[in-house]
C-alpha cells in the first residue's frame, strides 16, 4: 500500500487481525519519507512484514516513473534502519521454492542446500563457494514469488502509454460495487502471462490502455481468492489463499486500494485439499 | 482542359478560388465566409451511429475543461473526450424514477445501529443490584493486543463489545469472552467463549434422551413389521455382513473436558448469535485428519476423506476446541488446582490464586516456565479425560457369547494418559527445529511499560499477552494448525476381505497327470512295503 496511505489504510485490512503496533506505525511515519528522499523514489509502498522464529522482515518498494518497471525494494528489522536488497535471480528464485518452513529472523542465517538439492550444492562447491543459501537471499526470492503471484490491483487503476510506460490512472474514480464484487476487475500487477493467450474476439473488447495485464479471472486453483464485504459493506477485502496473510483493500467508488502482506512467507501448497 | 492535380503534383489548388498566382489582390471575404460556412456544416453533420455531431462533442469538451481547468490537459484529452461521449448516453429525462437502490452497506449500517440501542430492561438490573454476568473488557483487551500489532480495528472491536452485551442480555450467561475470529472464503466468523448458568445446559440433554425413547419405540415396531414379514414369506436372505462397527466413544459431558465452554458464533457483528453444538470425540479424531477452509456458512457440508461425522458447525466447533486446549495459557500460579488432592491428570477444576504475584515482563519474555495451560489437553481418543468405550456395551449387548468373542477380538485399548492441566509450556514440543512458542515483548524502546506477547507457532494466529495481573488469549486466524510438511489425506482403508480364508475355500491346483501317476505309482509301493513288513514281522515272531 502507498506509504502515504498508511494510517487509514491499516484499518481496512485489519479484518484478519494482522496490523502493526504503533511504534512501528510511528517509525514507518518516520522512515518511509526519509527512504524515498535518500533514493529518489516516486513512491514508497509499503510491501508488509514476514514474521520468522526471532525477529520480523519489514519491507518497502520503492517506485520509479514507469511503475512497471522492476521495483527496488528494502528491508529492515525495525522500521527505522533499511537496507537495499538485490533483485532476485532465476537460480535464487527455484532454490528459494524448494525451501520449506519459517524464515529464522535472522538475516545471516545459512540454509543447508545440501539437504535440499544436491546439485545445486554441488554447483556452488565446485566453483568455490560453500553450498549454503543465505536467508537474506531466500527473503529476495518470497518477495519476488508473492509480487509475482498475488501483488494485485484494480482494472482501471493503471494505464499504460504508448511509449510503454506505465503511469497511475488520475482518471480513476473507483470500482462500482458492482464491479468490485467480480474476480475479472483486478489484475495481476506484474508482467502477464496469459494475456497473448486470449482470443481475438476477447481482446477485440479490451482497451489496450487499461487491459494490458493478467485478471484474477483464470488463476489456478479455481476459487485461490476470497473476496469479502466487511465493514458494514463499506471495503472490499481479497485475501489470497495460496499465501495465506496477503490482504488487499479497495473502498468502491474512491481511489483508495493496496495491498499487503502479514505472513510467515510460506506457500499454501495444502490448497487444492482445502477448498 | 488539364485535369484536377494531386496534391502532390505542382499546380495543385491553383485552381480553387482566391489561389490563383496571378492574385495579389486580398481574396474575396465571401469566398473566405463560404468556406467557413462549409467547415461549420461538415462538423454539424450528424453521425449515422451515434447521433452526435462533431461540433457539438468539441464544444461539450472545450466546456468542460474550462470548467475543470485540469492540469496537464493535452496529455489526458482523449480521456476527456471518452468522458464526455459517455455522459450524453445518461437518460435524462425519464417518466420512471429510479428505484433507490438499497445497497447491502445500508443494511449493515442498520444492524450496527441496532447494536447501540440501550434496552430498557437493562435499568431494572442495575437498580435490583443482581449478579450481573461480567463482561469482558474487550477494549481494554483490544488495547494490550495492539501493542502487539495484534487485533481488529477500533470500530469493529466496539461492535463485537456491543454485541456481546447484547448476547448476555439474550442468554443466561455467567462469564463470557471473546475468543477470537476465524477468517472464511465468504464470510467469517467471531466466537464468544461462554459458561452458561447452572442448570441451563440441560435443555439439550432432555432432548437427547427424548430422542433415544422415540427411537427405541421405532426399533420395537420394526422388529414387530419384521416378524409380520418373515411368517409371511420365508426368502433366502444374503448372508448378513458379520461387521460390527467399533464401539462409538461416547462425548464428554457438557461442563467438563472439551465441553466446558460453550461457543456461540456470529458472521458479523449485528447479526444474531448461534450455538455451536457440543464436540464429539469423534469429530475431534476426524478434524486432526482433514485440513479444510471454512466457507463462512454453518451449514455447509464438510467433504473430505475421512468423512467428517457433521457439517461446517461440528467442524468448527472441533477447530475450536483444539485450538483452546493447545493454546490458551495464563501466567504460572495465576491459577491453582481446587483442591489439593486433585493434582492428578482427572482433575478439572481450577480457580484463581489470591496470593498470585505477578513476575516482570521481562521474565515472562525469557522464560516460558512463567506461563501455563489452563485448558485440559485433549488425548488421541478425542476426549480430556480417557473412557474405554468398550465397557459401556455391557448394558447394550444381550447376548454374552457374542460379547467374549468381541473382546478377543479387539485390540485391548490402551488408557491414555494427558499432560496435567496446570503444564508449564515449555514442556510443549515444538516441531522439527520450531519452537511451540515465541515470546516477545511488545516494544524494547520502552521496557517499563511492555507487555510480554506469546506467539504460537503450532497453530499461527493463537497470542496470549500478560501484563501484571491481566492477562489474555485471543485466535485470529483461518483456524488449521501449522505442519512444516504438506498434508496428505488419510488413503482409503484396504478393501474388506469378502469371506473369511479357510482350507474349505481355498483354491488348490489341480494336479496334473504326471502327479496323479506318481502319486499313485508312491501308494502302491506304500502298501506294498506294508505287506512285506507285515510278512517281515510274521516271518520274525516265528
Amino acid at each position: 500500500m502507498e506509504a502515504r496511505s498508511l494510517p487509514a489504510a491499516l484499518p481496512l485490512v485489519a479484518g484478519g487481525g494482522a496490523g502493526l503496533s504503533p511504534e512501528r506505525r510511528a517509525a514507518l511515519g518516520a522512515s518511509l519519507p526519509l527512504l524515498q528522499r535518500d533514493y529518489r523514489f516516486e513512491r514508497v509502498w509499503f510491501w508488509g512484514c514476514i514474521e520468522g522464529l526471532r525477529g520480523t522482515y519489514y519491507i518497502a518498494e520503492g517506485l520509479g516513473p514507469n511503475r512497471a518497471a522492476p521495483r527496488s525494494r528494502l528491508y529492515s528489522l525495525n522500521c527505522l534502519d533499511w537496507s537495499l536488497l538485490t533483485p532476485a535471480t532465476k537460480e535464487v528464485l527455484a532454490l528459494a521454492e524448494q525451501l520449506k518452513g519459517r524464515f529464522q529472523g535472522d538475516p545471516s542465517f545459512e540454509y543447508n542446500l545440501a539437504e535440499i538439492n544436491a546439485e545445486a550444492a554441488a554447483r556452488l562447491t565446485e566453483s568455490g563457494k560453500e553450498p549454503v543459501m543465505k536467508e537474506e537471499a531466500r527473503l529476495i526470492a518470497t518477495i519476488e514469488l508473492i509480487d509475482r503471484a498475488v501483488g494485485i490491483v484494480p482494472r482501471g487503476a493503471f494505464v499504460k502509454t504508448p511509449l510503454g510506460s506505465v503511469h497511475e490512472n488520475r482518471h480513476f474514480e473507483g470500482l462500482s460495487l458492482l464491479e468490485a464484487k467480480k474476480l475479472s476487475s483486478y489484475f495481476h500487477f506484474t508482467e502477464p502471462v496469459n494475456l497473448k493467450n486470449k482470443t481475438l474476439l476477447e481482446k477485440a473488447d479490451l482497451d489496450p490502455s487499461t487491459d494490458f495485464l493478467d485478471s484474477l479471472e483464470h488463476d489456478i486453483p479455481r476459487g485461490s481468492w476470497s473476496i469479502q464485504l466487511e465493514k458494514g459493506g463499506t471495503v472490499v477485502v481479497l485475501r489470497s489463499l495460496l499465501w495465506l496473510g496477503l490482504t488487499f483493500y479497495h473502498v468502491p467508488m474512491t481511489k483508495q486500494f493496496g495491498y499487503v502482506y502479514f505472513g510467515t512467507g510460506e506457500k499454501n501448497l495444502d490448497l487444492p485439499f482445502m477448498l | 482542359e488539364h485535369g484536377p492535380y494531386q496534391p502532390h503534383e505542382p499546380g495543385y489548388g491553383l485552381d480553387h478560388p482566391g489561389y490563383s498566382p496571378y492574385e495579389d489582390e486580398i481574396p474575396d471575404p465571401q469566398a473566405r465566409m463560404l468556406a467557413v460556412k462549409n467547415a461549420k456544416a461538415y462538423l454539424l453533420k450528424t453521425s449515422t451511429r451515434s447521433g452526435l455531431n462533431l461540433y457539438d462533442h468539441f464544444a461539450n469538451i472545450l466546456t468542460k475543461i474550462l470548467d475543470e481547468q485540469p492540469t496537464n490537459t493535452v496529455d489526458i484529452i482523449e480521456d476527456i473526450s471518452k468522458d464526455v461521449k459517455c455522459a450524453q448516453f445518461r437518460k435524462k429525462m425519464d417518466t420512471l424514477r429510479d428505484e433507490h437502490l438499497i445497497l447491502p452497506t445500508f443494511e449493515a449500517a442498520e444492524k450496527c445501529k441496532a447494536l447501540f440501542v440501550k434496552e430498557s430492561g437493562e435499568e431494572e438490573h442495575e437498580e435490583l443490584g443482581e449478579e450481573m454476568p461480567s463482561l469482558p473488557n474487550v477494549m481494554e483487551t483490544a488495547f494490550y493486543f495492539e501493542q502487539a500489532g495484534i487485533g481488529l480495528d477500533k470500530d469493529e472491536c466496539y461492535y463485537i463489545y456491543l454485541s456481546l452485551k447484547n448476547l448476555i442480555n439474550v442468554q443466561p450467561i455467567q462469564t463470557c469472552r471473546f475468543w477470537g475470529k476465524i477468517l472464511g472464503l465468504e464470510m467469517n466468523y467471531i466466537i464468544a467463549e461462554v459458561q452458561l448458568q447452572e442448570g441451563e445446559g440441560e435443555e439439550e440433554e432432555e432432548t437427547g434422551e427424548e430422542g433415544e425413547e422415540t427411537v427405541a419405540e421405532e426399533k420395537e415396531m420394526g422388529e414387530a413389521e419384521e416378524e409380520e414379514g418373515e411368517e409371511k414369506e420365508k426368502e433366502p436372505e444374503p448372508p448378513k455382513s458379520t461387521y460390527k462397527p467399533p464401539p462409538e466413544v461416547p462425548k464428554e459431558e457438557n461442563g467438563t473436558g472439551t465441553n466446558k465452554y460453550i461457543y456461540f458464533v456470529c458472521n458479523e457483528p449485528g447479526k444474531p448469535w448461534v450455538k455451536l453444538p457440543p464436540v464429539t470425540p469423534a469429530q475431534i479424531v476426524c478434524a486432526r485428519k482433514i485440513k479444510k477452509f471454512f466457507t463462512g456458512r454453518l451449514d455447509a457440508p464438510i467433504v473430505s476423506f475421512p468423512p467428517f461425522p457433521g457439517n461446517e458447525a461440528n467442524y468448527l466447533r472441533a477447530q475450536i476446541a483444539r485450538i483452546s486446549a493447545g493454546t490458551h495459557v495464563s501466567p504460572t500460579g495465576f491459577y491453582q488446582f481446587a483442591n489439593e488432592d486433585e493434582e492428578e491428570e482427572e482433575g478439572d477444576a481450577y480457580e484463581e490464586n489470591p496470593d498470585f504475584e505477578p513476575p516482570p515482563v521481562a521474565e515472562m519474555v525469557e522464560s516460558l516456565a512463567t506461563w501455563a495451560h489452563h485448558v485440559k489437553d485433549i488425548l488421541k481418543q478425542g476426549r480430556c479425560v480417557w473412557i474405554n468405550p468398550s465397557q459401556k456395551s455391557d448394558e447394550n449387548e444381550e447376548e454374552e457369547d457374542e460379547e467374549e468373542e468381541d473382546k478377543e477380538e479387539e485390540e485391548e485399548q490402551e488408557e491414555e494418559r494427558g499432560l496435567p492441566l496446570l503444564t508449564l509450556i515449555s514442556e510443549d514440543e515444538g516441531i522439527k527445529n520450531i519452537p511451540a512458542w515465541t515470546a516477545q515483548p511488545s516494544t524494547n524502546l520502552i521496557p517499563q511499560y511492555s507487555v510480554a506477547i506469546l506467539q504460537s507457532n503450532r497453530w499461527p494466529g493463537a497470542y496470549a499477552f500478560a501484563s501484571g495481573r491481566k492477562f489474555d488469549n485471543i485466535y485470529f486466524g483461518w483456524g488449521h494448525k501449522y505442519s512444516p510438511e504438506s498434508h496428505t489425506p488419510a488413503l482409503p482403508p484396504r478393501a474388506q476381505a469378502e469371506y473369511p480364508i479357510g482350507p474349505g475355500i481355498t483354491e488348490t491346483v489341480d494336479p496334473t497327470v504326471e502327479d496323479e501317476i506318481a502319486f499313485k505309482v508312491a501308494q502302491e509301493e506304500a502298501l506294498a512295503g506294508e505287506e512285506e513288513e507285515g510278512e517281515e514281522e510274521e516271518v520274525e515272531d516265528d
